[in-house]
Parts: C-alpha cells; structure tokens; sequence
C-alpha cells in the first residue's frame, strides 16, 4: 500500500477479528445472530414477540433471514423501564447507562463484566486504528456519567494501555491547561467543543508548539468534512470520526482508520441493515437509509434490530488499511425529530412534557439552535399563557426561572429562557414546526 | 377608594411599547400614568386610564396580554421626607408594598404616588383608619 492513501500510520489493534475474510465474518455473524435470537428468548419482550412469529435459533438459515426478526424502537426502551429488556438479573451487571435527561421517560442500558470487557474491546479498535498507542497520554473532555461517551471512551484507552486524564465535559480555561501541562496527545470530545477549544487556544496565544496534541476523536453529534478541514487547520492534529450509541452498546460500533474512507462497522458484533424508514424494505448498498443494528453476543442487554434513526449509508469496498468489514458513511440525519445540542439527545416532546406540567396545557414554543463561538446555544421561546401572567416582576422571574429549571430536568440542556407574546410564534400549517437550526455545520 | 391597574405584558424588542400604545390612540384612551419595570427580555407595563374596561378589552383583542389589579393612589406632601411619612404609616399598619410609581401631576401641592399592595382592602381600610386621604379615581381621570 501506498503510504499516501493514509493521513497517519496504519494500525490495527485485532487483525484477527478485523482483517477476517468477509465469507469468514459471515460465516461467524450466522452462528452468533443464531445464539442471540435464542438467548434473547430470556427478555419476555423478544420472547413473546419471536414465539409470535415462530422463529428460533435453528428457523434463522441465512443471514437474509433476519429480516423474519422483529425491530426494538425506543419506545420499548421506555416502556420496559428500568430493567424490562435485561436478559440478566440486577445483581449480574456491572454498570448502568441511559438517557440523559434526569426526569420525563429515560431508558437504561446495562453491562455484565463481560460486556464491559467487549465494549472495552470495540473502543480500543477505533481509537487505535485513530493513532492511540500505550506510550500516550489522552484527555476526556466527554461528559462522565449516564451517557455512554465518557465511560465508553475512558476503558477503551485503558484497555490498550494509555494513561486517560478524565477531565470531563466543560471549564476551557482548565482543558487547556491540562492538555499543555501534562503534555497530552490524543483528545476525546465533541468536534464542536474541539472548535472552541480552537479558538480558546489561539486567544491565549498559545502556538502549536506548547501543545503535544496529535491525534482527536470525534462523536456524539453529526459533524462533517468540512468541519474535519476547519479543525484540522486550527489544531495539530488529526481527527478520526466514531459511531456507537447506547442502545446497541456505546461508542465502538464503528470508527475510521488511517485512510478516513468511511468508518468500518465491528462486524463480528454487529449485523448492520439499511432500510427506507417509509416501507422498511432494504434499500440498495450505498444508499442513504436508516440503520438497523443488531448486536451480537452482548449479555445484559441483548438488542435485536434496533431501529436507530440515524440516516447513512453503508457499503462493502476494499480498503487500504487491510480492514473487511462493512463500511458505514457519516451520519447524514435523522428519521425522527431528535437534536443533538452539545452532545445530549434531546426530543422536542421532552420540552412539551415539561412545559404542560407548568401551564396545565402545551403552550406553543420554539427550540432555537444557534452556534456561536463553535459551541451550541439553545433558546427555548415559551408563549406566555395570559393566566400565569402577573403585575409583579418578582413572581414573572420566578415562572421564568421555574420552567428554566424545569426543561433542565427533562431534557439535561440548559435553555436559554425567552417569554414572548400569545400567538407570536409562527403557528405550522400541516407538520409542526417546534424547532429552527440555525446551527451552521460548517463552521463560521 | 381603590383604583383599577392595567398590567400588560411587552417583550422587550423594538416597536412593541408603540403597538400597545397606537392601540389606545386608536380608540381615543388617554394614559394618564404608567411605569415600565423591565429585564432584558421582557418588561410589564401597568397603567391608569379612565376607561380601563375599553382598555382591557381592546387590547385583550390586539392579543395583548392584560392583567386587572387595584392599587391606591395616595397623596405625598412635596418636600423633604414627604415620602418617607407615608411609608412609615405604611410601616406602621405592616403594609407590605409591591412595588410604586409617581403620578406625572399632582394634587394641589402634594406630589401623586401609586401603590401596588400585597393586599389592596386591607390597605385602604388601614389607612382609611389612620385617616389618610385616599385618592379617589374621579379626581385622577377629571
């Protein structure tokens, strides 16, 4: 291979599992899919919906067949709070996860130890084909806690031998410090809060040289080339894209390797569909769909076709780095109406569920996403409902300051509060429009 | 006797302190006092006017946003601690105030002040007690 066809040097943490021939992985997905559609039979839910459709192990022959497999949407999530899905008992795990928001209806995921071995796996596959080598120190600026990026991330690079400084989400002034002083090379975060950090260090006039950064890895919010080339030109680094969500394990579904063509599914743990979300048919390779993911040989929390929303395509092809498995393109969108606003999961009925425990019934709102400065600002115009209105400025702050707290706690982001005036927000003809973007993707 | 407040509410942007009040040109109402308390984003409005019924109703149907209370309106003397007197009348009854505003004329020589009480009955029948001349809204809307 032609050392041009690589941005860095090409690594491969576990040539067995990800240079296997592709007749071998298929082979391999078959037994696996088999072994999960039967032991996902402990999860009442899959066992009553596969009895449903007389399908065991045995009745799955090809790897076509599991299109005869029921899909798992999020909704089943929420309904079979907190442990419903679980295949093992509570005391069997390890770790708990979920969803951010502290109230409305959250969904938990859960690990064994040897989920927690696996997930650990995955990660370090990704972060190694990005650069990470054991001699490296890395700095986390994901959030710790529910969400799985911190944690995810965290035992990935242990797992292959770095140091992690887990300095978690937020306080630039203190990232920056640490990346300089403890002379880190690979960083974790969020490609928008890279930017600020951006811009943050060229404000301190610090140059490239005070800083020991080489390598990045980016998820938890769609980003795109363009953001990579701005990024890339305001930092010395490199920057590798990962995918992974909660519901199928965390970060370390898929990442990119050293020629950056597209992010290589861990396909001896996930069988990938794409499908149009209109008639759930397949669509053809290389075409935009949804993602359908089916995780194979997870025990806490076993997920069969987990429809995820998210809009890419994916696609076979050979790769330079000596990678075969299926390959996934960026995240392009999203079939539901779901926002990523600094890296947490937000739905607009989040929003709606805490404002009518305020009113009494849904005032008409707007989410309005800005990003200044690289990182986002959320706005949440509230039409004030003429009988919470009061003469007194002491009790109108404190409605406002109320359902500021309010839309925290269902939705884990923090709103900048704006009352407005009765029927002055533009009322939707046919789907309403509850959200307006103004987030520019490809950076000021 | 107490007197009927208009409170509106006016998102701070520009233009939006005019519409209410080419609103009430249009219909021939006359402010006779008002006072803005504002934040950033937002800001309450309350004024007196004589036909505070056409007001409310005007404006409700503009879609504004109108709130009725009752406030007194009471006579300060205008020189050195003429305020000062009243509140400490005030004071003395345990009369908590929420908030004030002056009249823009007076009556006589004593300066017009309004105020929002917690509680507007009790109020008027402390002061009533302690003699005080409440104005009455005849005299204000003349």
């Amino acid at each position: 291979m032609a050392d041009s066809d690589f941005v860095i040097e090409n690594r491969i943490w576990n040539p067995a599992a990800e240079t296997m021939k592709v007749s071998e992985i298929k082979d391999l997905q078959l037994r696996r899919l088999r072994e999960t559609v039967e032991y996902a039979k402990r999860v009442p839910f899959y066992r009553a919906e596969l009895e449903k459709r007389h399908i065991t192990g045995e009745s799955i022959r090809s790897l076509d067949d599991i299109r005869k497999l029921p899909f798992t949407v999020k909704q089943n999530m929420r309904d079979n709070y907190p442990f419903g899905l679980f295949a093992v008992k509570p005391s069997e795990l390890a770790r708990i996860h979920g969803s951010s928001g502290t109230t409305g209806t959250p969904t938990m995921v859960g690990y064994t130890k040897n989920d927690l071995k696996l997930w650990a796996e995955l990660c370090s596959r990704f972060l190694v084909a990005g650069g990470l080598t054991p001699d490296q120190i890395t700095q986390i600026a994901f959030g710790y806690g529910l969400f799985t990026g911190g944690f995810g991330l965290h035992y990935g690079i242990e797992n292959v031998g770095a140091a992690v400084v887990p300095a978690s989400s937020g306080n630039t002034q203190r990232q920056i410090a640490l990346l300089r002083d403890l002379g880190v090379e690979t960083l974790i975060c969020t490609p928008s809060y890279a930017l600020n950090l951006a811009e943050a260090l060229e404000q301190m006039n610090l140059n490239h040289g005070e800083i020991a950064l080489r390598y990045a890895h980016f998820g938890g919010e769609p980003w795109t080339e363009m953001m990579r080339d701005a990024i890339e030109s305001k930092l010395p680094i490199h920057a590798f894209n990962n995918y992974g969500l909660s519901e199928v394990i965390g970060p370390g579904v898929a990442g990119e390797c050293a020629a950056r063509r597209g992010m290589h599914i861990q396909e001896d743990h996930f069988i990938f569909e794409c499908i149009n979300p209109e008639t759930l048919e397949p669509v053809a390779e290389g075409e935009v769909g949804e993602l359908v993911i089916t995780a194979l040989g997870k025990e806490a929390c076993p997920v069969l076709r987990y429809r995820t929303r998210d809009l890419a395509s994916i696609y076979r092809t050979s790769c330079p780095c000596g990678r075969t498995g299926m390959m996934m393109s960026r995240v392009k969108g999203r079939t539901d109406d779901m926002l990523i606003i600094r890296g947490v999961n937000v739905f607009p009925s989040q929003v709606e569920e805490a404002l009518l425990k305020i009113n009494g019934v849904t005032p008409h709102y707007l989410i309005e996403l800005y990003r200044p400065h690289n990182l986002d600002e959320a706005v949440l115009k509230v039409e004030l409902a003429p009988h919470v209105f009061s003469d007194k400025m002491d009790e109108m702050i404190k409605l406002k300051d109320r359902i500021t707290r309010d839309v925290t706690a269902y939705t884990g982001i923090h709103f900048k509060l704006e009352l407005v005036e009765p029927n002055s927000l533009e009322r939707a003809t046919g789907k309403a429009k509850y959200v307006a973007d103004h987030r520019n993707l490809k950076v000021e | 006797m107490k007197i009927t407040q208009l409170s509106l509410f006016i998102e701070n942007k520009p233009g939006s302190l005019n519409a209410v009040c080419q609103i009430l040109a249009k219909n021939n109402i006359n402010i006779r006092t008002l006072s803005l308390a504002d934040t950033e984003q937002f800001g309450i409005m309350r004024l007196l006017v004589k036909d505070w019924q056409k007001a409310r109703d005007v404006l409700s149907a503009a879609g504004v946003v109108v709130k009725v209370t009752e406030v007194l309106a009471l006579p300060v003397d205008d020189h050195v601690g003429g305020l000062a007197t009243v509140l400490g009348v005030l004071d003395r009854n345990n009369l908590s105030v929420e908030y004030m505003y002056a009249f823009t004329f007076g009556k006589g020589d004593k300066a017009v002040m309004v105020f929002r009480f917690e509680d507007p009955d009790k109020a008027l029948e402390a002061l009533e007690r302690e003699h005080f001349d409440v104005i009455e809204g005849v005299e204000l809307f003349h």
